[in-house]
């Protein structure tokens, strides 16, 4: 069956089975490899992406049912050669080690602070429970989406004061 | 990992809809955000040979004051109840539960119909429907019925709906701003409950203590005699059959339903 | 001689940023499972057909269906591997009785063990296909806890005549704790865990050129070749391992495991390359667990509170076929004294087989189960005395040492100050204030009590094995663009080589680290190395990485000498050039980079250690219990890890941080679960409770650093601490938030059930 998809801003149209998972439409039709898959129950969120802006686990979506959406990979968070804040904020702050769950943890990260500019430490744990790490143990990841939230917020105001 | 094989076919209305399972009989399944579907077919718990893809259905997903109910559309996502200022307003159990279930992707994509639809005694929105005495209207091939909560869940995973039936709309008394709790008890954020109570207007109801959400009706007969918080709550556990896994043994849910109600109960009235 | 003149601050203990993530972060690392690679174009796939029965015999198999089904290219069983040899077990210390087949012969020993392949095109056709692959089992008794394994009533291998693989009998005493007023006694559980790396096995394989080309994610790709070619019965030279990206590993991804040598097999059989990936749900059952320890420990003193005597034994699981988790109980028993001072101690372990998935090595290994044991023990001694348990411990503490010292269980330690860790943390924690807030609480009578669990540690980190002193290589590359190589041997699945090795030859060279590519995990560019684990690589991996660089630099020098026309001597090593100027005239000066246009500038260096080094810290939990329901909550987990000289502390703080959550875990939430029958219940991440950011504290770490004299950084290991530190002081913290109630054990995990029960059995008693 058809369908389309506006896959980083770049529109497509592919045939495929219906039971086609999205992560696999990413992965193995679009060639988009950044997105990893972590599970088999739809618990640990390695698979996040956004969907029509909402961060969705795509293992847990048919690509045939984003039909005419808009999907949104880690691949396509940077934008003009710049890292996306959250990225940048990963990277100081030593957010990722084996890198593995990192594509989904910035995409649940950016979607969290698209929903809650200002989230608080416990905010940023309980907003990240779709998503399991094994290797930071959240210290870091926690650090990182609260520095981006920082600069987001720096960037919003035009502020350069610090406030960390 | 992989579903087996199955035939897609996107319903535009809910008429389709209906006529599509009518057409396809037990073959057939509905599919919304998929978040409660999805995941057993993967593990092939689940094989539908029909999916009717529902999640574009144009006006099901709402949340409307209506005389003295809250109208909710089935296809309306755990997320939208969260943030809606209607249900938070006029029924907030709801509003609140919702942001219980699972995480922030499931609750972008899952749907109060499809979660109420799917009937996991362990879920939150089933729980906390039944404590909302809500009214589930089902449509079909004959037109539209209405079914009350608590005749709705009959057993794991089954409801009063016929196969050719679809769950559109729920309908929930407005409650106003207080009065009202939600607790779940939980291993590990993101497990379903080990036992969660959703109490509102002296209602409540379990979570995982049988094989459908239930009320705890002595409980809510003491209050409403005028017993103590205390006394009523030690009664939660009352006509339970709670199951043993291997989070919980029977004597230990037995134990959270009485403190968990008794907590849900001081916070709705605090 | 190295003499650096012009000012400039080290690189070294500065917390770089790691060059890896941006990749990381923006297209995504290429795990096993990202390949595109020409030489694997139009592979097959593989679907693994698993046994759904602990224990059984094979009556039949019936592949016809699934030979026909479409999309299938070939579906084999043991019968079809002729051209493999009979399996050797993974260490030679075991009976050969107990090798584990590529695919089950005719016996099945766990859920999970392949029984059959199913070789398709298309990922999506391999479930379907498997499922008609009709196994015809014979059920048997399925032994599941390892005391009935030991009984032997039923046996997993007849021929073998009893199920112990492996075992150490104590050099016993019966007078051990004559002089010992307090007695105290715990059978203690460590129980069986999942590694559970968020990048599940996969494996990539083609027959190319008379040779096995094969990419999977390992952590040592030298010994995956070793494994692989001695499980398929090639030669060394005829297979080659290519080490993608790896997706955590924490010990489980060591060698190969037989789905990845089938792949392997496959390729070569067919003529067409072929790949894998498992499910999570495989992973489960297919991995190997970790832990999975019956400990009973006996230890006495006196009501002073010295700790005298010490009696451990240790049941090790092994599950059906023995991995390394049979032989790391002598990990444990080496590391049995801990940080203490002991009169006398007595060690055995057993090592059985059950009819569940196969233990192997987990972040820590051995290790975390000693000071797991220890540390409840001192608990348990300094509640029946009632004496504070951090007094107890102070009392009995092995005293600083600088020079190696030998220990009762055989260890010799390198360096150490045990006291300065405890009372460094305690003061961290402001421990007086958390045991008066506890008194208030008690004497509230509040409903939710607060506990406070310790743990003084050491442990042993870079060993070396039989085929000697623990040792690495690395070479060091000038480029003539100014660009530099460095190939190692370690084989980093997180913990930043890329930047770490980069930063030690940038120390030596002057060579910017955007500058520096790491290279390892392909054993045609590096046919050695000892690969990441047992927290060994910088120690020795970082070591060498150095020692080339040094040695690079005489290259260079004598190359120098000759090009500027001046000794060796007069020449010093200016490090804003990246080269070499003559002493007094920095003008006269040349770069390592042109130094390698006429000739390659590059060296290979080994570094040897005189030994295993001993990292050693404290920790304190801080626990907040609901004695109602029994829930219990970490608040804080303040940890001291002393591993020497630290060079990048960004990434040694994440590596304690790892470990710390990890130890958390296992006092917490997870256990691998299974049935009486060997059904496990706990085979995907909805039923394994992989802690979440939700259960966990930011930590608060404390660093000091105590160097060893075994390598010129001063380094020790750091990577498992967390675990070896945190899991006792977790599960202290939350018994020691109901010991009031008269609880004085709760095996982990520290389930609310578990907790609650036990408030409750305190009760009764």
């Amino acid at each position: 069956m058809q369908v389309s998809i506006s896959v980083n801003g770049v529109a497509r149209t592919d045939d495929v089975e219906p039971r086609l998972l999205l992560v696999h439409y990413l992965r193995d039709v679009c060639g988009l490899k950044a997105t990893n898959i972590g599970c088999d129950t739809s618990s640990c969120g390695a698979c996040t992406v956004h969907l029509d802006g909402d961060s969705v686990k795509s293992c847990t979506v048919l690509a045939l049912q984003a039909d005419g959406t808009s999907v949104t990979t880690v691949e396509g968070l940077a934008t003009g050669g710049e890292m996306h804040p959250v990225q940048a904020a990963f990277q100081a702050e030593h957010g990722l080690q084996c890198g593995f769950c990192t594509p989904g943890m910035v995409m649940a990260a950016a979607s969290l602070l698209a929903e809650n500019p200002h989230p608080s430490e416990q905010q940023v744990r309980e907003g990240l429970e779709g998503n399991i790490c094994r290797c930071t143990g959240y210290h870091n990841i926690v650090r990182s989406v609260l520095t981006a939230a920082d600069s987001m917020a720096q960037s919003a105001t035009g502020s350069t004061a610090g406030s960390r | 990992m992989i579903p087996a094989a199955f035939d897609y076919v996107r319903a535009s209305s809910v008429d389709e809809a209906i006529a599509l399972l009518g057409a396809h009989g037990d073959d057939a399944k509905l599919v919304a955000g998929g978040h409660s579907l999805l995941p057993m077919m993967k593990l092939r718990l689940a094989v539908p040979s029909v999916l009717v893809d529902i999640g574009r259905l144009p006006e099901s997903s709402y949340v409307r004051v209506d005389g003295d109910e809250v109208a909710i559309g089935a296809l309306t996502r755990h997320c939208d109840l969260v943030g809606s200022e209607v249900l938070r307003a006029e029924a907030p159990l709801l509003a609140d539960t919702a942001g219980h279930v699972g995480d922030p992707q499931i609750r972008h994509r899952g749907t109060i119909g499809g979660s109420v639809s799917h009937a996991d005694p362990a879920a939150d929105l089933p729980t906390a429907v039944l404590a909302s005495d809500a009214t589930l209207v089902l449509q079909g091939p004959g037109g539209r019925r209405t079914v009350a909560a608590t005749e709705f869940f009959l057993g794991y995973f089954e409801t009063a709906m016929n196969p050719d039936e679809m769950l559109v709309e729920i309908r929930v008394p407005r409650t106003g701003p207080h009065g009202w709790h939600y607790q779940k008890f939980v291993r590990r954020a993101n497990d379903w409950a080990i036992v969660a109570v959703a109490t509102v207007a002296g209602r409540v109801a379990l979570a995982n203590m049988g094989s459908r959400p239930l009320r705890a009706t002595r409980t809510e007969e003491q209050l409403a005699a005028g017993a103590s918080i205390e006394a009523a709550a030690a009664l939660a556990a009352e006509g339970t059959e709670p199951v043993q896994d291997m989070h919980a043994d029977q004597n230990y849910r037995r134990h959270l339903a009485r403190v968990l109600t008794r907590r849900s109960l001081e916070a709705a009235a605090g | 001689m190295t003499t650096v003149e012009a000012p400039r601050g080290s690189i070294l203990g500065t917390r770089v940023n790691r060059v890896e993530d941006p990749e990381f972060l923006t297209t995504g690392a290429v795990y096993t499972e990202d390949l595109v690679d020409d030489r694997l174009a139009d592979a097959v796939r593989i679907t693994v057909v698993r046994s759904p029965i602990a224990h059984a015999r094979i009556a039949s198999i019936d592949t016809s269906a699934a030979a026909a089904a479409p999309g299938c290219v070939a579906v084999y069983t043991a019968a079809d591997l002729t051209d493999v040899p009979a399996q050797k077990t993974m260490l030679p210390m075991y009976p050969p009785e107990v090798a584990q087949p590529l695919l089950a012969v005719d016996t099945v020993r766990f859920v999970g063990e392949p029984v059959a392949i199913v070789v398709h095109e298309g990922r999506y056709t391999g479930e379907d296909i498997a499922e008609l692959v009709a196994v015809d089992y014979e059920p048997l008794h399925a032994v599941v806890d390892p005391r009935e394994a030991l009984a032997g009533a039923t046996l997993l291998f007849p021929d073998l005549g009893h199920n112990i693989v492996i075992k150490q009998d104590p050099d016993e005493h019966d007078d051990l704790f004559d002089d010992c007023e307090v007695v105290v006694t715990q059978e203690i559980i460590n129980q069986r865990v999942a590694v559970a790396p968020l990048e599940v096995r996969s494996a990539a394989a083609v027959w190319l050129d008379e040779r096995l080309i094969t990419w999977l994610p390992n952590q040592a790709a030298q010994g995956s070749q070793d494994a692989i070619a001695g499980m398929l019965g090639l030669s060394i030279e005829q297979v080659r391992v290519i080490t993608p990206a790896v997706g955590g590993g924490f010990g489980a991804k060591v060698g190969s495991d037989p789905e990845q040598v089938l792949v392997g097999w496959v390729a070569k059989t067919l003529g067409r390359p072929a790949t894998w990936v498992e499910t999570r749900s495989e992973n489960m059952v297919g991995m190997t667990h970790g832990r999975a320890q019956i400990q009973t420990a006996t230890l006495g003193g006196d009501r002073d509170g010295n700790v005298k005597a010490y009696r451990l034994r240790v049941l090790q699981d092994s599950g059906a076929y023995p991995r390394f988790g049979a032989v790391l109980p002598t990990l444990t028993l080496l590391m049995a004294p801990a940080v203490y001072d002991l009169d006398r101690l007595e060690t055995s372990f057993t090592s059985v087989v059950t009819n569940t998935t196969p233990l192997g090595a987990y972040r820590g290994a051995g290790r975390p189960e000693a000071t797991a044991v220890i540390e409840r023990m001192m608990d348990i001694f300094a509640t029946e005395i009632g004496m504070d348990p951090a007094d107890v411990r102070r009392r009995n503490l092995l005293p600083a040492f600088t020079e190696p010292l030998s220990t009762k269980g055989g260890a010799l330690y390198d360096s150490g100050d045990y006291a300065m860790a405890l009372d460094t943390i305690l003061a961290a924690a402001d421990y007086p204030s958390l045991r008066r807030e506890q008194a208030a609480r008690r004497e509230r009578g509040d409903r939710n009590q607060l506990g406070i669990g310790l743990s003084v540690y050491v442990e042993i980190t870079g060993g070396g094995d039989e085929s000697g002193p623990p040792s690495e290589n690395a070479t060091v590359e000038i480029h003539p663009d100014g660009t530099a190589t460095i190939l190692t041997g370690t084989s980093p699945h997180g913990q930043g080589h890329s930047t770490v090795w980069a930063m030690l030859a940038s120390e030596e060279l002057g060579i910017p680290i955007d500058k520096i590519t790491v290279k390892w995990g392909d054993t045609d560019l590096v046919p050695e190395g000892g690969g990441t684990m047992g927290s060994r690589s910088l120690q020795q991996g970082g070591a060498a990485v150095k020692q080339a660089a040094i040695e690079l630099v005489e290259v260079a020098r004598n190359r120098a000498s000759d090009e500027l026309e001046v000794a060796p001597e007069d020449l010093v090593v200016d490090l804003d050039i990246a080269g070499l100027a003559v002493r007094g005239d920095p003008s006269a000066r040349v770069t390592f980079a042109s130094l390698a246009e006429k000739e390659p500038l590059k060296v290979r260096a080994v570094f040897s250690a005189p030994g295993a080094t001993y990292p050693f810290g404290a920790h304190v939990a801080v626990a907040e219990v609901d004695i109602e329901t029994g829930k219990a909550v970490l608040t804080r987990l303040i940890a001291l890890d002393d591993a020497g000289t630290l060079i990048n502390p960004l990434i040694a703080e994440g590596q304690r941080h790892g470990g710390l959550a990890q130890g958390a875990a296992q006092a917490l939430v997870e256990e691998v679960r299974y049935d009486e029958d060997g059904n496990p219940t706990t085979t995907t991440f909805a039923d394994y409770p992989i802690i979440t950011a939700t259960e966990l504290p930011s930590f608060e770490l404390v660093t000091t650093e105590t160097p060893t004299s075994y390598n010129p950084l001063g380094a020790k290991g750091i990577g498992e601490a967390g675990t070896i530190g945190a899991t006792p002081a977790v599960q202290n913290a939350v018994i020691d938030a109901v010991s009031h109630l008269g609880v004085t054990h709760i095996d982990m995990p520290t389930t609310s059930m578990r907790v609650w029960s036990a408030i409750n059995d305190a009760k009764g008693a």
